[in-house]
Parts: C-alpha cells; structure tokens; sequence
C-alpha cells in the first residue's frame, strides 16, 4: 500500500512557493520599470562593465533578420542614391566622407524598451546628399536598402530634411563595426531605433511612402520616441 | 543488467512523457532565448523573426503536457505528494543543512519538491510575463516594460536551476534510469527514499 495518505496531509508548502511566485511576479512587472531605471542608472557608473552581463542590461543588442549579412569594406562598399532624383549616383566611403559632417550625441531608444544614453554619432546629413542629388518635383518620400538583402526602411520627405537624420559613418566617435550596422548605416535621432537602418546600400526617392520591414510587420511608421508604438518613453530629439 | 524482480515502478508512462516534452520545450525556449539576448549567439544566427516565432510558440506550448497530464491517476498523484511537506521533509532539510549523511524521504525528498514547486510556479510567471511582451495590445506599454524586467531576470534564474537540475540528474544514474524507464533498483529506492513504498512494475 502506498502512503499517499500520509503525504497529502502535510503543509501545503506548494501552493504557498507557487502563489509567492506569483505575488512576485506581479511586483516584478508593477516595480519593474523603475527598478529597470535604476538597473540602467547602476550600468552607467558601472566602472568595469560587469553590470553588461546582467539580464535586460542596458545596451544595444544585436538583431538581424537573416542568417548572415555580407561584410562590406572600404574597397567595395557603395551607397546608391536613385528614384525620383535629377542625378542619381553612387557614392563610396571615401566619397561620403569628404561631404559635410555633423555629430550628434543623444539618447538611442528601442522600441523593445532598452535605452542607450548620449551616443555620439557623426556622418553626412541627409538634407545634403537628397539636395545634392536634386529632388525632382512630384517626390513625397524616401525609401532605405540595406545589403543584407532583405531590410527596408521609409521616411517622408520632410522627415528624411531634418537636421537630426544622418547616413552615419562613425558611432560613439569610432567607424561603425559590421555588428553595429557598419561601414554605414541610417540614424534618424528622433524615431525609435528600427528606423536607424544597419547597413544601408541605398537612397530611392520616391511619390509615397512604402511601409519597411518592421512596419509590414505592425510597428509604426511615424516612430516617433514618446508618440507612436503605445510607448510613452521620453524624446530623444 | 539489472534484474526485472530487483525493480520498483517509479514513474508511469504519462508521467515520463510529461517530463520529456516539458523538458524539450524548456530547453527549446532556453536555447532561442539564448539566440535573441546574448550578442555573440545573436550575431552567429541572425534569423530574428523566425527565433522569434519558435520561441513565442514553444513557451505557449510550455504548461500544456502537464495539463494533459492531470487526466492520468499517477501523476494527480504525485501532484499531491510534491505539494506537501510533511515532518519527514523538515528532517530532510535540517539533515542537510547539518550536512548529515541520512536524510530520509518519501516517494520525493523535499528538495525534489521545492524544484517542482518552483518549476510550476516558474512557468505561470514566465508564461504570463511573455504574453504581457507578446500580445503588445493586451496591456499599457509600461506593464510590458515591467513583464520584460521579469521575464529576462527569471530567464537567467530558471537556466541557473536547470543547469542545477541536470547536474544533479548527471551525478545519478539511476535516478535518471528511472525517468528514462520508470523503473528504479528497489535498494536505491530503499537508500534514497527510506519513507517510500513503491509500487511492483506491473
């Protein structure tokens, strides 16, 4: 005979460890994005860099949506400017980086939640390679390629002439790694950081907005940081 | 070769099945979520969406065997015993604290217990943390901010225990015999769990 009888009459310990779990749980998500402020705040004086590898650590993270993506170099990266344009062209690194440049250094915001404090980056306004190429009459958009192959991304026009959207050549005031988005990627400082293209290959300008890659997967267009995506974080730009 | 007279059931066939599939998708989730949060892992395989996909599906998928599993007597069963704690588990727990060497038990010993309690208790949070992170309408962007905080630190601590569990099953054979077959030596069932008394195999 078994002695069930015996065992189902002791403390019930379990119900106790499974709803204090619960309890927990239920604190965790009311208390978490102040305990994950002070985790960042922690992250920020973190001398050494430890704090990196706790979980939801402050930081950028890798994410890609293919396989692999093709390493491109000073020898055969290109930026291909075309569309709705009077001179459409190809531009190399060494092209781009004898245009203007501007630095900007704020706050990088993804819309999964993570936030990179005061990020310097520095490239080529896009006003100056748009107004370079010369906008033709009827155009109402820009729509961004990226040599992964399969990455999209759009901003309207008006957008796309801020003076806070950069075809970025350097990040945190060092060339930008493969990893990153390099040798150039897009950085449009006022919208969540999907719309910062990585890898960027092309420019086409365009007589309405196409939907890039996330959008066609139900985020935002207009990504504003604050104001779209049901997100109330606080602006970047 | 061990002796058919010599073994005692352990763990009926639902049960075993239960275990299997929890553990493959558990180890599945682990493995994607591994694929998406650490960078160097992230960068190798790339394919977010799909990551994505396998991971959203397999941790929905995560309670469900056990569910299943509350239609079968053995495993109610043991349900009932894993969520109890009796004076032989207080004596068990003091035993190892004081680092005794005899440390009695029933059927499971009150270690053995405080892992299932924490699993089950595990699962519902992190199942209802990353339902919170998926269904993004369901809830104010800020509880999804708090659902994340929970969902990554209890991510870390649910590998931890794992990683602890299958230690433990590794320094064991036969108690890992026993998940694989159901049966166990009726001398190790003696040693390790003096308080149980086990069924014949049938």
């Amino acid at each position: 005979m078994d002695r069930t009888d015996d065992e189902s009459r002791g403390t019930p310990v379990g119900r106790r460890v499974v709803l204090g779990l619960l309890g927990l749980g239920a604190a965790g998500v009311a208390a978490g994005p102040y305990l994950q402020r002070a985790e960042s705040a922690l992250a920020e004086r973190d001398p050494i860099g430890l704090s990196g590898l706790l979980p939801g650590n402050n930081g950028f993270r890798y994410y890609s949506v293919v396989t692999s993506v093709p390493e491109r170099t000073e020898a055969d990266y290109t930026l291909t400017v075309d569309g709705l344009v009077e001179r459409p062209g190809t531009h190399r690194l060494a092209d781009l980086r004898a245009m203007p440049q501007r630095r900007l250094v704020k706050d990088v915001q993804c819309v999964t939640g993570w936030r990179v404090p005061d990020t310097p980056f520095e490239g080529v306004p896009l006003a100056h390679l748009l107004d370079a190429a010369g906008v033709r009459p009827g155009a109402k958009a820009v729509r961004f390629s990226c040599f992964d192959g399969a990455y999209t991304e759009s901003l309207t026009l008006e957008q796309a002439r801020r003076d806070d959207v950069l075809v970025a050549l350097r990040m945190r005031d060092d060339a930008i790694s493969h990893s990153h988005g390099g040798p150039v990627r897009l950085y449009v400082a006022p919208m969540y950081f999907y719309k910062s293209a990585k890898w960027l290959s092309g420019i086409t300008v365009t007589g309405a907005v196409e939907p890039g890659y996330w959008e066609r997967n139900g985020y935002d267009v207009d990504a504003w940081v604050g104001r779209s995506n049901g997100r109330d974080d606080a602006p970047t730009s | 070769m061990r002796r058919r007279a010599d073994l005692v059931l352990r763990f009926s066939r639902a049960e075993r099945w239960v275990h299997r599939t929890t553990a493959a998708l558990m180890g599945v989730c682990l493995a994607t979520a591994a694929c998406l949060y650490v960078a160097p892992l992230a960068e190798l395989v790339g394919n977010r969406p799909l990551v994505v996909t396998v991971h959203v599906w397999c941790g929905l998928a995560l309670p469900v065997p056990l569910l299943l599993g509350l239609a079968f007597r053995d495993l109610r069963a043991d349900f009932v015993r894993l969520s109890r704690f009796t004076a032989v588990d207080r004596q068990w727990l003091r035993a190892v604290r004081g680092r005794a060497a005899h440390r009695p038990a029933g059927k499971f010993n009150a270690g053995q217990k405080l892992y299932a309690q924490w699993t089950l208790g595990a699962i519902l949070v992190i199942v209802g943390t990353g339902l919170l992170m998926w269904l993004t309408h369901l809830a104010p962007a800020s509880w999804r901010t708090g659902a994340t905080f929970v969902h990554d630190w209890l991510a870390a601590a649910i590998a931890v225990v794992v990683a602890g569990h299958v230690r433990m099953a590794w320094r064991d054979r036969e108690a890992r015999l026993g998940m694989r077959t159901g049966l166990v030596e009726r001398r190790w069932a003696e040693r390790e769990h003096p308080h149980w008394r086990a069924a014949e195999p049938e």
